[in-house]
């Protein structure tokens, strides 16, 4: 059995360690070691983005990433995005827009639209169908979820 | 996921005692993408993985006059988001940014789709249409291999147990030359080629006629195909239809698919034609645009 490997890590913000086996995935790392259930296991292999993190401001699935990868790197969950008193101006879209019904696809929702709206503020509609094409809903279907970052968009540049 | 141990090098010379300690049973992680899920199903179970992008050569993403150098740990996103290599290499990019979706792209690698050998690898062709070279570096030192040479089965390279890959080069492109790399797949993202074509060509001076090109296949055989005599017949011809049916129709010969879930061997056939024909049109109009 390989010995379980030490990790420092910025996790949100703050300075994490942890160990974990290399063969845990980041996913499993974040909600099996650190307790950060938000980040959502869906496909397991890098179709569905429910997993979706920030690993030094990239966007990626983490159930492609190794726990011990994290090593000296920093990682964005769901967890670092508002709070209920304070929600991120995407969360509020969502819930405005209902771009959400069984919400297992939510957090990489969420995360994947934050990625795009850091890189390209006021992205058109297509580009924010092609950026979330790697992120799966069965329930609500897109429209919804495509207007909600539209809106995020809006109020995040008036803001 | 099996037990593995799991090493992160920061040169290449540890890389290489790594594997050569290992005896063939480790195998290099660059985006995971491929070899993280491989594992997951028990498809590969390496003892032990070890990390490359530690490795400076491995990440090395730098574009001089002679040409482009990706280290192998480079991710797609890397690639496309850098404006120069966009402008000067559109085919790597029509490749690098269709790749799974945008968050498998910032880890996916063009090192990794190589070595990873699937048939369907979407850079791979685009990769032998430029001409690119592969660096390998082993125990006795370094060697290289024309792109063409990398994938001898489904999931095979010519690579033995003790080497790496460090880094592609492809050549800066010639005057007058225009790329393109187009795919099917019954879906506009996130879905693996059912046929994909590269292609490459250069025009004379005036752009009128053909002085030479290279044509890959993807998806249609069981691994990347050069299509090498499709793109010679090219040569001295015509720029115009005539001469692209010609070659589309030698680059559908030398396709030989299989049924599967996804595609049927008359359908890719089919495929072969269509999109080598516009992909060759395409290129040419790069090339006119050059």
């Amino acid at each position: 059995m390989a010995k379980k490997t030490h990790v420092e890590t910025t996790l949100n913000g703050d300075a994490r360690e942890f160990l974990v086996e290399p063969r845990q995935s980041l996913l499993e790392t974040l909600r099996d070691v650190l307790q950060l259930t938000g980040t959502k296991e869906g496909c397991n292999d890098g179709n569905c983005g429910a997993c979706s993190v920030l690993m030094d401001g990239v966007l990626v699935n983490s159930c492609c990433v190794l726990g011990v990868e994290a090593q000296g790197r920093t990682v964005e969950t769901i967890e670092g995005m508002g709070t209920t008193d304070n929600l991120h101006p995407l969360q509020q879209a969502f819930i405005e827009e209902t771009g959400m019904q069984c919400g297992i696809c939510t957090p990489g929702f969420l995360i994947a639209s934050k990625a795009l709206l850091q890189k390209t503020p006021n992205p058109t509609e297509d580009e924010v169908r092609l950026w979330l094409a790697g992120n799966l809903c069965r329930c609500t279907g897109y429209d919804k979820l495509v207007r909600a970052v539209l809106k995020a968009s809006k109020a995040m540049e008036a803001a | 996921m099996h037990y593995f141990d799991y090493a992160a090098p920061t040169s290449l010379g540890e890389a290489v005692k790594l594997l050569a300690g290992a005896r063939g049973d480790a195998r290099i992680l660059a985006g995971g993408t491929d070899l993280i899920v491989n594992m997951r199903v028990g498809r590969r179970k390496p003892g032990l993985v070890v990390d490359g992008k530690h490795i400076p050569e491995l990440n090395e993403l730098s574009l001089k006059t002679g040409g482009l150098t990706i280290g192998a740990a480079v991710s797609c996103r890397r690639i496309w988001e850098h404006a120069e290599i966009a402008k000067r290499f559109p085919a790597l990019i029509d490749s690098a940014s269709l790749i799974g979706s945008v968050h498998i792209q910032g880890r996916a690698t063009v090192g990794g789709n190589l070595c990873n050998a699937a048939p369907s690898g979407d850079t791979i062709p685009v990769l032998i249409a430029l001409g690119a070279v592969a660096k390998i570096m082993g125990p006795k030192g370094t060697r290289e291999v024309a792109a063409e040479d990398i994938c001898v089965a489904p999931g095979k390279t010519s690579l033995a147990d003790d080497e790496l890959l460090v880094s592609v080069f492809i050549p800066a492109p010639a005057a007058n030359s225009g790329a393109f790399y187009l795919r099917f797949i019954p879906r506009n993202e996130m879905d693996i080629a059912i046929a994909g074509t590269g292609v490459s060509v250069v025009l004379d001076a005036g752009k009128k006629n053909f002085v030479s090109a290279r044509i890959s296949l993807a998806s249609v055989g069981p691994t990347p195909i050069f299509a090498r005599e499709a793109g010679a017949l090219l040569a001295g011809k015509p720029v115009g239809e005539d001469s692209i049916q010609l070659a589309a129709d030698a680059a559908q010969a030398v396709a030989k698919p299989i049924t599967d879930m996804r595609g049927t061997v008359e359908q890719r056939k089919h495929l072969v034609k269509v999109l080598t024909t516009r992909a060759l049109r395409a290129a040419v109009e790069r090339a006119k645009g050059a």
